[in-house]
């Protein structure tokens, strides 16, 4: 039972429930007590030891069901097509008849024709931990472990046996040929099952891996939806990093007014000292986004990234241009992200970039948003269509603010070749970053809310 | 650990624990139930999330009416600390006590010749300000140090700063605390721990290790109808069944606070005590800010109520 246990907690880590040693133990002292016989009180008690959250919970209570589903033995094919009775007299009657050959077959062989589900059930479990089943992880592996596990079930054995048999009892070879097929059936079955059970977490690491690291302007349409829920789960590890409080004690200033009103019981004599705090402000963003041609993917996740940090942020006002520029923020609060992203696009998108014309378009109307809090972020790939650069109005951004940072999804190299401004826009920027991957997308929003911190 | 077992009224099963609690008047699922049996047998603290007024705290105080327990109560809030949570010197009485003793420091300084002397007799008795006298326990410590053990509930943790949750962190594991001039007050009865939370923040990991994680949704319908029963004795079996089905038809809105079992059964005793026998689309009208506190809820609503009564109304036709 508790190598069964073990193999559930290798599951549970699977489905993405963190389970910790000090928590398997728990759950193990707890089973001890409630036994296990009642199935749903086993369920309730794994997940009130292992799950600590509601995702958590769902997703082992899914993993429970998926593990303790009496796996599915299809009947070896023989037996299907007459009726069970036709089957039970049938079953004495081979071991009589063949008496002679059953002796020289290898004891895979004489289970199959025997027939007896729970025996070739058990059999199949016992070669899946023989074959370290629960270490699968890819599903390039089906057919390896599939193999394993055959072979340690004797399937060496059962196609000398085989072979023999189509000699010397073609009609029992024929049975055994048929129980052979249903038998590989079930071990891919069981195969299978491992992989889900063991391979989640490893498959969508990969996935997520590979996501991460590709060029945001080049994926393809069926990649964008779990781009998407990457940068959700970027934006939430964000949050869960930077929204604990922002309070730091300040040792050394001490904070007059606050110690004599708490000392005034003993009259005022100063037993307990209050400190000065200093309270961290979050960051103000203003961020522009360039959404004409190939930076307009990489505009979409950014916007989506920036706009789901509601926590760590407070405030965020966001704008798109590219002949001309406009605020974009109440559509991204108020509509969904496809359906906001299709809208910026309809209005300004698609044009040729002007970045001259957009910075004085942001200059005229909202430089005053622009305080010394904030943190400006453009991104754009600085390609001005050999129009004015309009490098002064930069200037004049970057001295309002407290940081200006441009994101180019250009790599460094192409910098300044052809119309692209970006030496000269450089001069006045805080920090200059490539970014065309998730990852450096994550890394950047990062680094901008860490200056807060 | 062994020798505090006796002490312990050992609990005999889940469905004990589902009793003991109904008598209290707190109608637990079997997930609650299961949850504080193990709790229990495994003594752990119990970490219970879930929206307002489902019962997390209702739950603490079951238990303890339940066992005969002291219950002790410590709400969190933003800037608890060591001094409120745990324990304190109690400086005015360090002070007074000084000054009263002034003379009879002096005398028994008096006799020492040379001031290293003196300094080692000061020794002798100087630890005499940092005694037991001297502290002030606070809800943690008074917990830990219950002779016939009580319930701890710690409410709205979340609520805390994150320096707290580390302060718990050694009694949840090992019910005792560190004090630095007494040293270590280990508990002599285990404390049953309940922790609530609105998941207003996410909890620490090293906290949710230490616990049971219990999460307390809206009950089902079935559930609801009988902890109204318990609740609100007055009440028609008929009403009770409308009313369920129909605060059930409003949690399936979008709403800004949905309302919770609290609310079903404030709204019930305001039924019973306008004596109505059963749903009418006018005293639902008129009653609906028992069960939602914000305008906006009550204006979304209010379009529904004729739908949501009669569906009411029929489902009571079918039992």
């Amino acid at each position: 039972m508790k190598e069964n246990l073990h193999r559930f907690f290798r599951a549970a880590r699977g489905a993405g429930v963190r389970v910790s040693p000090a928590e398997s133990i728990d759950a193990m002292r707890a089973v001890a007590e409630v036994g296990l016989s009642d199935r749903t009180i086993l369920r309730d008690t794994f997940l009130l030891t292992l799950a600590k959250s509601e995702d958590e919970k769902k997703a082992l209570g899914d993993c429970f069901d998926l593990f303790f589903a009496a796996p599915e033995l299809s009947q070896p094919s023989a037996a299907n097509d007459p009726s069970e009775a036709a089957t039970q007299d049938n079953a004495p009657g081979i071991q009589s008849s063949s008496g002679e050959p059953t002796e020289n077959l290898g004891p895979l062989a004489e289970m199959l024709l025997s027939q007896d589900r729970a025996e070739i059930a058990a059999a199949v479990a016992n070669a899946s931990s023989a074959a370290s089943l629960s270490d699968i992880r890819y599903f390039t592996q089906r057919g390896l472990f599939s193999t394993r596990v055959l072979e340690a079930m004797g399937i060496a054995r059962l196609r000398d046996d085989l072979d023999e048999l189509t000699a010397s009892n073609p009609a029992l070879a024929e049975r055994l040929q048929a129980a052979t097929e249903a038998l590989r059936e079930n071990v891919r079955e069981a195969v299978s099952q491992a992989l889900l059970l063991y391979g989640r977490e490893e498959a969508e690491n990969l996935r997520n891996e590979i996501l991460r690291n590709a060029p945001l302007s080049r994926i393809e349409p069926r990649q964008i939806e779990q781009m998407r829920a990457l940068i959700r789960q970027i934006a939430r590890r964000l949050r869960e990093r930077y929204s604990k409080p922002r309070k730091r004690q300040r040792r050394g200033h001490l904070d007059v007014r606050r110690t004599i009103r708490r000392n005034a019981a003993w009259g005022g004599v100063p037993f307990l000292t209050a400190w000065k705090r200093r309270k961290r402000d979050r960051p103000k963003i203003v961020a522009l986004c360039d959404v004409s041609g190939s930076v307009a993917r990489v505009s979409d996740f950014f916007l989506l990234l920036i706009h789901s940090l509601h926590e760590v942020v407070s405030d965020v006002r966001s704008f798109a241009f590219s002949g001309h520029l406009i605020e974009v923020s109440e559509i991204l609060e108020s509509k969904t992200a496809e359906e906001a992203m299709a809208e910026i696009m309809s209005k300004v998108g698609f044009g040729s970039s002007d970045y001259g014309g957009s910075f004085a378009d942001f200059e005229r109307q909202w430089m005053e948003s622009v305080t010394p809090q904030t943190t400006v972020i453009v991104l754009g790939d600085a390609r001005s269509n050999n129009l004015d650069p309009g490098a002064d109005i930069l200037r004049r951004i970057s001295e309002r603010s407290k940081r200006l940072v441009w994101l180019n999804p250009e790599g460094r190299m192409t910098w300044g070749w052809g119309d692209s401004e970006m030496p000269r826009y450089q001069t006045f920027c805080n920090v200059v970053r490539q970014c065309a991957t998730a990852r450096q997308l994550e890394r950047a929003v990062s680094d901008i809310v860490a200056t807060y911190q | 650990m062994a020798e505090h077992r006796p002490l312990h009224r050992p609990l005999a099963s889940i469905e004990a624990v589902e009793s003991g609690l109904a008598s209290q008047g707190y109608i637990a699922s079997r997930q609650i139930a299961t949850a504080v049996y193990l709790a229990q047998q495994i003594e752990k603290p119990i970490l219970v999330e879930g929206p307002a007024g489902v019962g997390k705290t209702e739950l603490a105080k079951a238990i303890a009416g339940w066992r005969g327990l002291k219950m002790i109560r410590l709400q969190c809030y933003e800037g608890l600390d060591e001094a409120k949570a745990l324990y304190e010197w109690k400086y005015a009485k360090q002070l007074l006590y000084t000054q009263i003793l002034k003379d009879k420091l002096g005398e028994v300084l008096g006799g020492a010749e040379t001031l290293h002397a003196a300094l080692d007799q000061l020794h002798d008795f100087g630890d005499v300000f940092f005694s037991k006298e001297f502290v002030e326990p606070r809800p943690l410590l008074q917990a830990l140090e219950q002779p016939a053990g009580c319930v701890l509930l710690i409410d709205e943790i979340d609520k805390s700063d994150a320096e707290f949750e580390s302060l718990l962190l050694e009694i949840l594991s090992d019910f005792q605390v560190s004090i630095p001039e007494l040293g270590t007050v280990a508990a002599t009865v285990p404390p049953t721990v309940i922790l609530t939370s609105n998941s207003e923040r996410n909890l620490g990991d090293a906290l949710k290790r230490r616990c049971l994680h219990l999460h307390i949704g809206f009950p089902e319908q079935k559930l609801e109808e009988r902890i109204v029963e318990s609740r609100v004795p007055g009440i028609s079996e008929k009403l009770r069944k409308q009313l369920v089905g129909f605060i059930h038809d409003v949690r399936n809105l979008d709403l800004k606070k949905q309302p919770s079992v609290s609310e079903t059964i404030d709204w019930a005793r305001v039924l019973v005590l306008l004596q109505a026998s059963e749903l009418g689309h006018e005293m639902v009208k008129d009653t609906l800010n028992v069960l939602l506190k914000y305008e906006s809820d009550v204006e979304a609503t209010l379009p529904h109520v004729t739908t949501f009564v009669a569906n009411a109304l029929r489902q009571n036709l079918f039992g």
